[in-house]
């Protein structure tokens, strides 16, 4: 059930999808792209967190690491030390997929494909990249696509595999701009999800930060998460060890209540600290929505 | 004075794992050897030294460096002592037990005895 | 004499390359050069947003290089500072616009008109990436204390020793706090795995995301902390030998720990 595919905003357009062609035979894995336009917002650190947080829900991940010559999925995931083979190498045949998918080392049914490092992305055919994705999910629950920076080559062969997207964004003015523009290329195919990353409370309060109501005002797309910029993160990286392991977290908290909602799962918005109206705000936002 | 600590303790500080990794990480995205290969590659060339001289496996650091855009690898393998029975390669057999190393068709383990090199 | 054409690049995107460009030129114009700003990220312009001039572009650089206006008219000048113009990029095209050769030519066609050509380079190593540093002589390579960042950044700075481009290093968004306790990585980390000539060290700081918000250069209030830093950075731009500050009092605790510096 994808309940997330309703627009938030029925007056964008209709809501529903047509069905997969093979949706009798095989039943594919759900594909979602983590893109954003503008880098460092966040996209790494959600698809890794996001795909953790499902597989400890019990769900068959792939998670697919788009970004050719400046991986990263690898180093944030922990993995880097297992990568054998890549994307590269599946695509060109040099080896099975079965060979170059990387199990992680805490959930069983979590696995990386990792990028290529010293390749370039116009050499990623993107007829094969969407066959890879297809078989992906016919393989597993979610094929999480992690998408490079910008507008390029890496994002449409990033995009041209997925069924769904979640744009990443943080409350800055350039990357409302750029996400404006993905949501823009990204066209009718896709009704985007959003999270906003790294906001801080304090600021907001302040009024030094665009707030999530600002933000979403003017992206005015469906909310998914809203999760605080918190210095655990930088740690996290620098172990490689995804916040979505721990439980005593409130980022591993914000990703869990990403991934019951992209389960399909009904719970309440999680929030950051605000005052009270902000938080009835971002209720209504979210709330009686699926 | 915090990272002196951590070791007395046995801890390793997340910026101190994040260089280690960083380093490694690094080097396998130079030479375009997974990291698994280098890793193998180290082991390999402090095992060959080993045979000459004793080193000390803990102290060992190898790395890399651009060098007038050439990429060099530089090793600083601490000796401890002569090995005394070095005199020139020898059959494997011949080694005493804490250096030989038992070969793992996949991830080319240490033996027991003799502690995995410092990365 | 012709200008010093300067790219600012990371690799990774969202670590300060536009902040850092606007606030090393600021600096710079206020120093009494002559500087030009170019966007070079076509499709996802952010330089014009960050220095408050967004509603005045009328031409941008693809229009620049089909010929469809002269650069001078494409120039916005910035009204605070004597001489500080920027070259927008266009939004609403993508990277494969323009090539190398014409960006190279923009450049120099620049270059003839300043002290100093401060390149904007986009995320990634892509096309945009390759036309940023196409125009360029020398690599401003702008990286934080974080693992994906510095990773990013070794890539970029391999491609520019490629082409024998100098390359100088700007560790942004220090957190003195989180390195004295371990949890972030120290400059001396970041230099040492780099292996890269360091230019300057910016602290994280709060003001800058209220500063971008409002499009005002940090550069232009005498308060902010980070003020004296890229004044510092234009400085030693320009070849002087400027020693890098204490980030807080060093005290027993700072003396024993080895005082964090930033400049």
């Amino acid at each position: 059930m994808h309940v997330l595919r309703q627009p938030f905003d029925d007056a964008q357009g209709e809501g529903s999808k047509e069905p997969q062609p093979d949706a009798a035979s095989v039943k594919l894995g759900r594909a979602i792209v983590i893109t954003s336009g503008k880098g460092g917002v966040g996209k790494t650190t959600t698809t890794a967190n996001l795909g953790t947080a499902l597989a400890r829900r019990g769900r068959s991940v792939a998670l697919v690491d788009a970004d050719v010559g400046l991986r990263n999925l690898d180093i944030v995931m922990g993995l880097e030390s297992r990568v054998k083979y890549h994307v590269l190498d599946v695509l060109e045949e040099k080896v099975s997929l079965d060979e170059a998918l990387v199990r992680d080392k805490h959930s069983p049914t979590l696995h990386l494909l990792a990028a290529a490092q010293t390749r370039e992305k116009e050499e990623v055919d993107t007829q094969k990249m969407l066959e890879l994705i297809q078989t992906l999910r016919e393989r597993f629950d979610y094929v999480l696509i992690d998408c490079p920076a910008g507008i390029e080559r890496g994002f449409q062969n990033a995009v041209v595999g997925a069924e769904e997207a979640i744009v990443v964004c943080t409350p800055e003015v350039s990357a409302v701009r750029d996400v404006d523009r993905v949501v823009g290329l990204l066209g009718n195919r896709f009704s985007p999800q959003l999270v906003i990353n790294r906001v801080r409370a304090q600021l907001v309060k302040k009024g030094k930060m665009l707030s999530v109501e600002d933000v979403n005002s003017i992206l005015r797309l469906p909310l998914l998460g809203v999760i605080a910029d918190e210095p655990e993160v930088i740690v996290s990286t620098n172990k490689g060890e995804p916040l979505a392991l721990r439980t005593d977290s409130k980022t591993a908290a914000a990703y869990h209540a990403i991934a019951a909602r992209v389960a399909g799962e009904d719970v309440p918005a999680p929030t950051v600290e605000y005052k009270e109206s902000f938080m009835s705000k971002i209720g209504s936002l979210l709330g009686g929505r699926r | 004075m915090i990272e002196f600590l951590n070791r007395l303790f046995g801890r390793q500080t997340s910026g101190a794992t994040a260089k280690e990794r960083l380093r490694l990480v690094l080097m396998s995205d130079h030479l375009s050897l997974a990291p698994e290969m280098i890793e193998a590659m180290k082991r390999d060339l402090v095992d060959v030294i080993s045979r000459y001289v004793e080193v000390d496996r803990e102290k060992i650091d190898v790395h890399f460096e651009n060098q007038d855009n050439v990429l060099a690898m530089l090793a600083n393998i601490p000796i401890t002592g002569v090995n005394r029975n070095s005199g020139g390669p020898k059959p494997q057999t011949g080694q005493r037990a804490p250096r030989k190393r038992r070969k793992k068709s996949s991830s080319g383990q240490q033996s027991s005895g003799t502690p995995a090199p410092a990365t | 004499m012709s200008a010093r054409k300067i790219v600012f690049t990371s690799g990774k995107g969202g670590v300060g390359k536009t902040t850092t460009t606007v606030n090393v030129g600021a600096a710079l114009a206020k120093r009494g050069h002559r500087v030009i700003l170019v966007d070079a990220d076509i499709g996802l312009r952010n330089l014009d947003l960050v220095l408050g001039l967004e509603k005045r572009i009328v031409f941008d650089l693809v229009e620049v290089v089909e010929g469809r206006c002269q650069v001078r008219q494409a120039l916005i000048k910035d009204k605070r500072f004597e001489s500080l113009s920027i070259l927008p990029a266009a939004q609403t095209r993508d990277k494969d616009a323009v090539n190398e050769e014409q960006m190279a030519t923009v450049i120099d066609e620049l270059a003839g008109m300043a002290d100093y050509v401060l390149i904007d380079c986009p995320a990634g190593i892509e096309g945009g990436f390759r036309n940023a540093i196409a125009g360029a002589t020398e690599a401003i390579v702008v990286t934080t204390p974080e693992v994906s960042a510095i990773r990013d950044a070794d890539r970029v700075i391999g491609k520019l020793a490629e082409r024998s481009t100098p390359v100088r290093l700007i560790v942004n968004r220090i957190r003195p706090e989180m390195v004295r306790t371990g949890d972030m990585l120290s400059v001396d980390d970041v230099c040492e795995i780099l292996s890269a000539e360091l230019l300057g060290i910016v602290p994280d700081d709060e003001e800058v995301i209220d500063k971008t918000n409002k499009g005002e250069p940090v550069v232009l209030d005498e308060t902010a902390r980070l003020r004296g830093i890229y004044y510092k950075i234009a400085r030693r731009l320009e070849g002087e030998l400027v020693a890098f500050t204490n980030l807080e009092n060093t005290g027993f605790f700072g003396r024993l720990l080895g005082a964090l510096k930033a400049g």
